[in-house]
This record gives C-alpha cells, structure tokens and sequence, in this order.
C-alpha cells in the first residue's frame, strides 16, 4: 500500500489555483458560443435529462436484449433481408418488448418536449431573460442558442445510444455490419434526430406562448397523446364514414385508401415510421398501396439504400419542414415579445 | 455644464390606446445621479427599456451615449449596465457561474473575467459566498451580485430598475453608498429609478418626477421645492392644548388675519399654516395672546415627501 499525504500545505494549493489561473484561456470566445456552452452544461446538468437518459438508456438495452435472444430463429430460409442481417437489431421483436425504433418513436417526443418546454418562459420566470437581453448580444441569439444546444445533445445522445446498440450487437453475434448497413443505421439516426428536432421545436414554441412552465409541458404532452392515440381513433372513424362500398370500382377505392393513407401523415409520428421502417427494413418497396398489376413480376428482393432515400424522401422533407415551420414561429413570437423584468 | 450622455427627445411608446410614455423630453448629464421617481405604472420601466433598445418607442429618439437606441442596441448595451427590478439568476450555478457567463458575454476572455469578477465581488462584499449556488442568496445578496455584473463591462452609464425593492433599511444604505462611490470615483452615471423617495432625495443630484408618461418636474430637490411650493414655502405646525380648544374657533379667525399666510388647516388642537415667509413668531405671539397655551410649533421645510403628495395626492394627478 502507498503512503498517502493527505494534508494539504497552503502553497501547494495557492499554487494549483494560479496555475489554474494561467491555464484559463485569454482569448474572447464569441458570446453565441458562451451561450450554447451554457445552455448544453444545463441541459445535461438537469435532472430531468437524467431521468430521461436512464429511461431511455434501459429500454434501449431491454429491446436489444429481446432482439438478441431473438436473431437466431429470425434467419429463414429466401428472406430477401437476410443479407442485412445487423438491422434486425433495430427491428426485432419477440412481442414482449418493442423493438428499438418502436422505442425511439415512443420515447424522442417526450425527449424533445422535456428539452424545450422551459426554454423560454423558465428564463422569464426566474427574471434572467431581461438581464440577458441587456447584454451586448443579438436578441435571437437566445433562442437559436437553445435551440442548437438541445439538438446538440439530442444528437450525441442518439448516435451514442445507436453506435453502443451496433457495438454491443457486434460483440455479442460477432458480425461487423456491412457498409450498407452501417449507413442505413446513420440515416436511421439522422431522421430521429429530425423527429425529435420537431417536438422540441414544439416545445419551444409552446415555452414563447405559455407564461407558465407547467402550461407549455402540458400542451407538449397533449399534443404528443393526441397524436399517438386520439389521432388514429379520429382516422379509423373517418375511414369508417367514408368506406366504399366493396363493389365500387377499383379507382374509387384506391382513391379512398390513398385519402386515408395521406389523412394518417399528417402525424409526425406516422412520418417517422415510414422512414425508419424504410430505411431499416430494405424490403419495404412502397409505402403506399400497391395494385396486382404493379406488384406482378416483381422480385422480392431488398431495394439498395440510395432508393430506400428515395422512398422515404418525402417523409423527410415533411418532418424538416414541420421542424423548421416550428421553430420558425416560436422565432417570431420570441423576436415580437416586449422583454420586461419577471 | 457637462455632456449630455442620454437624451430622450419626444419620446412616446403606446400600448394599443394606452399611451405609456407621453411626449418625453428628458436630458441626463454625465456623471451626474439622476433619479427617476413616479408611483407603479408611471412608465419608468418602459422608458428604461426604450433607453436600452429593447422596446421600441413609438415616435420620438433615445440617443444614449450618442447612440440611437433604436437603431444600435448592441452599441448601447456594450456601454450601459442594466440591473433590471427583482434582478434574476440561474439558481443552481453558482455567483461565479452566473459572473463569469455575464463577463463573456460581454466579450471578455476567461482570463479577464475571472480576474475583473474576483475584484467587483471584493468590491460589493459578496467574494466569500460567491461560489455558493445562487439559488440561496437573499434578496440583497442578489442585488449586490447584479450590480457586481453590471460592472463588469465597465459601463458608462448604469441603469438602476428600482434597485432597492425588497431590501431591508441597512441592505438599503448599503447599496445605496455603494452606488455613490461608484459615480463618484468612476464617474459612472447613474440612471436610479424608484418609487421610494427617501432613497432618491439620499443619492440622487436631479430627480425627474414622473407621472402618467408624463414628466412633470424636474431638477434638484432644492429648485423642485421652489417651483412648487412658490406662494407658501413655508409650513408651520401648531399644536395648542386641549383644555383650551374651545377657543380655538377665535383663535383660527385670529389667525387668519396675519400678514403672509396663505392657508390653514386646522385639526382639534392641531394647526397647520401655510405661510410666504416665515412668521413663525408672530403666529406664536398670536397664539398667546389669545391664551389659547401653545404646545409647540414647529416649521418644516419641504422634502421630497411634500413634493411628491403634491403631485400624486393632490390637484389633476390624483
């Protein structure tokens, strides 16, 4: 065993401290990025990020998990995804657990709600906003700083949790993803962080409109339940009114299912899973309604990733723009508010 | 007379039909303490704001440090300190934390800030508890935090939003000859806003009196008093006793026909007499005389307490 001094003489400690003092940086740092370092070292310091990190974290291993004691029975003979044999880790389900893309399309809102929802009106509350406005700085610096710094951590918390899932699956059945693969796993991440990018925008807007913290998680939530359960109970009685009968020409029909299938992407969430399950599942050739005639002749075999992009190209576009009309307004409520003290 | 480092020439800010701030025509000079002083809702935190860019004003022209407002708000809130009413911190960083955050947002390196922070929380009392969370800190232990953060960007011009709201009577003299060294010594002006008069007459060297968006008076107390109180600067208390009173129904009218009083009030035993010069003694004699027995008589000189009731008690402003 070493001998440890553990009393401290004074010059020692004067001493750590000046040169702590001298190793501190004498050149400015531009004041929007001493605004995103702020804001990212709360986010990460908050408990609520804690919480969700560990939820999140857990279900991410409780999925893989079920997904691995499942990828032995999931190889069949002229499966056309056999060759993308590592995304079954994102996909698999024994039916116990979801997978883990069911998981993030699940649990991203309340990340991106629970990142945003006191972005603004918190600030206000505690009378720090006035204080900040009365900085030489520009007035949207604020917004756009917590807005970069919640997708910042957002993003490395995503691609963190997706690369330790392709590690540890790496690990335990021993194969390396291929190329392909590996790629489609990034874009698979890239649209969730789009996703998640859209609820904090919400959020965010909802923290400019509401004066009340708990006014803006509440309307987050709601929005967020409404769209994961009212919102396919709304579709389904629609559908119901408005059904066909069975022996109205195919047209008609098609028309109808196309209605209701356009009707259901108004839901972020529905975008998000179109894209998701198109990129990790490269079987998936449409995502609309096929006809016999269309379907005739074709080989079930996986589409490459440049047209699985293609595929799902819309979806995308549709869930950047929602992110970006977002921000957008909470932009413009934020830039019109008079700033006062509490 | 010195620069002028903040005019405000015609400045008007509505709100819908509500008009906040009327016409304002105000012009601070530099080095000087200059109290802004109206009751709640008068516009002062409007005009402030106006002064700092932050809300635009209507019609009219703030020009701080000869800079439009307006138009370059950055170049003004490099040079002016704001500490906002019922100042805010983020609670769970410490005074350094929140300090340092401050000095770099002002463009100062680490280096510099730390340095510039060691020295203004030495300055303001606050260098032991600074690495306390903030969230733990009184009411006056914020405030001096705040005005260490004003500092920190050596400002030209400090803005005060009600300073002293919610401290107790020491906190209170504390900060405030703390803000008197400061424009003294650093020849900082002082923009001090309140609706605490005593306050204003104890640090202030002009005083703007504000009502309605409206500025309705100003200069030093002294010329303040003159103006308003023109016909009768002097007011005398009488106080006869009780036994007597009876008479004092005579003794009124008695006193009434004295040469230089203006008006009297008259309360039981109490008398107040407004009066253009001081008779202090024949209003004694008269008493007196009339064997009424005087209790006492005292003559008051006009304060700001005076000036402000005459204001916002009395006449069209009440």
């Amino acid at each position: 065993m070493h001998n440890v001094n553990l009393t401290l003489d004074s010059d020692s400690v004067v001493e750590a401290t000046a040169t702590k003092q001298r190793k501190l940086k004498t050149k400015a740092i531009h004041p929007f990025r001493v605004l995103v370092q702020k804001e990212i070292s709360d986010q990460v310091r908050s408990w609520k990020f804690i919480i969700l990190l560990c939820i999140i974290a857990l279900t991410c291993l409780g999925s893989l998990y079920t997904s691995l004691s499942n990828i032995g029975h999931a190889i069949k003979p002229n499966d056309p995804e056999a060759d993308f044999f590592f995304l079954k880790l994102f996909t698999l389900t024994d039916g116990s657990l979801p997978s883990y893309s069911v998981f993030i399309s699940f649990l991203g809102p309340l990340l991106g709600l629970s990142l945003g929802f006191d972005a603004i009106n918190s600030e206000r509350n505690r009378g720090t906003l006035s204080r900040l406005m009365a900085q030489p700085i520009h007035r949207d610096y604020l917004i756009n700083a917590k807005f970069l710094a919640a997708l910042t951590v957002i993003s490395v918390l995503l691609f963190a949790l997706g690369f330790l899932v392709m590690g540890i699956g790496m690990l335990i059945i021993g194969l390396p993803p291929t190329a392909e693969e590996f790629w489609r796993v990034v874009f698979f991440i890239i649209i969730s962080v789009f996703y998640v990018a859209f609820w904090l925008n919400l959020s965010i807007l909802f923290s400019v409109k509401f004066r009340q913290t708990a006014t803006s998680a509440l309307a987050g939530i709601a929005v967020w339940l409404f769209f994961t359960i009212f919102f396919v109970m709304i579709i389904n009685l629609i559908n119901k009114a408005t059904m066909p009968s069975q022996y109205a020409p195919p047209a008609v029909i098609l028309g109808h299912e196309n209605l209701m299938l356009n009707l259901t992407r108004i839901s972020p969430s529905t975008l998000f899973s179109e894209a998701t399950s198109t990129m990790l599942m490269p079987s998936v050739r449409s995502l609309g309604p096929l006809t016999m005639q269309q379907v005739q002749g074709a080989i079930p075999s996986p589409l490459p990733i440049g047209q699985s992009l293609l595929l799902v190209w819309p979806q995308v576009t549709g869930l950047i723009a929602l992110t970006v009309v977002c921000f957008a307004l909470s932009y413009i409520g934020f830039m019109r508010k008079e700033i006062r003290s509490r | 007379m010195s620069e002028s480092i903040i005019e405000l020439v015609d400045l008007t800010k509505k709100y819908g039909s509500f008009t906040a701030v009327d016409q304002l025509n105000l012009e601070i000079r530099k080095g000087e303490v200059f109290g802004l002083l109206g009751p709640n809702g008068a516009g002062k935190s409007t005009t402030i704001l106006m002064m700092l860019g932050l809300t635009e004003p209507t019609s009219g022209s703030v020009h701080v440090c000869q800079t439009n407002s307006a138009e370059n708000p950055i170049e003004v809130k490099r040079k002016v300190g704001y500490l906002p009413e019922d100042v805010g911190f983020y609670p769970d960083r410490s005074g350094w934390e929140n300090l340092l955050f401050i000095a770099q947002l002002n463009g100062l390196s680490p280096k510099e800030a730390t340095e510039r922070a060691e020295v203004l929380l030495k300055r303001v009392g606050l260098l032991d508890q600074a690495s306390k969370k903030t969230g733990t800190f009184s009411r006056g232990m914020r405030q001096r935090l705040g005005l260490a953060e004003v500092l920190i960007k050596n400002p030209e011009v400090i803005i005060l939003d009600e300073p002293t709201s919610g401290i107790d009577p020491k906190g209170v003299q504390e900060f405030l000859e703390l803000i008197v060294q400061l424009s003294k010594e650093e020849g900082i002006t002082v923009l001090f806003s309140s609706h605490n008069l005593h306050q204003v007459q104890q640090v202030c060297d002009r005083v703007g009196i504000f009502v309605r968006g409206k500025l309705i008076a100003e200069g030093n107390i002294q010329s303040l008093s003159q103006q308003l109180f023109a016909n009768e600067p002097f007011t005398i208390y009488a106080e006869v006793s009780a036994a007597q009173s009876a008479k004092s129904a005579g003794l009124s009218y008695q006193l009434q026909q004295l040469d230089g009083l203006i008006s009297l009030q008259q309360n039981g035993q109490h008398f107040q007499l407004g009066c253009s010069a001081n008779i202090s003694d024949k209003i004694a004699r008269t008493i007196v005389e009339s064997g009424a027995g005087l209790q006492s008589l005292y003559k008051r000189e006009h304060g700001l307490d005076d000036i402000y009731n005459r204001y916002f008690q009395g006449g069209d402003y009440a």
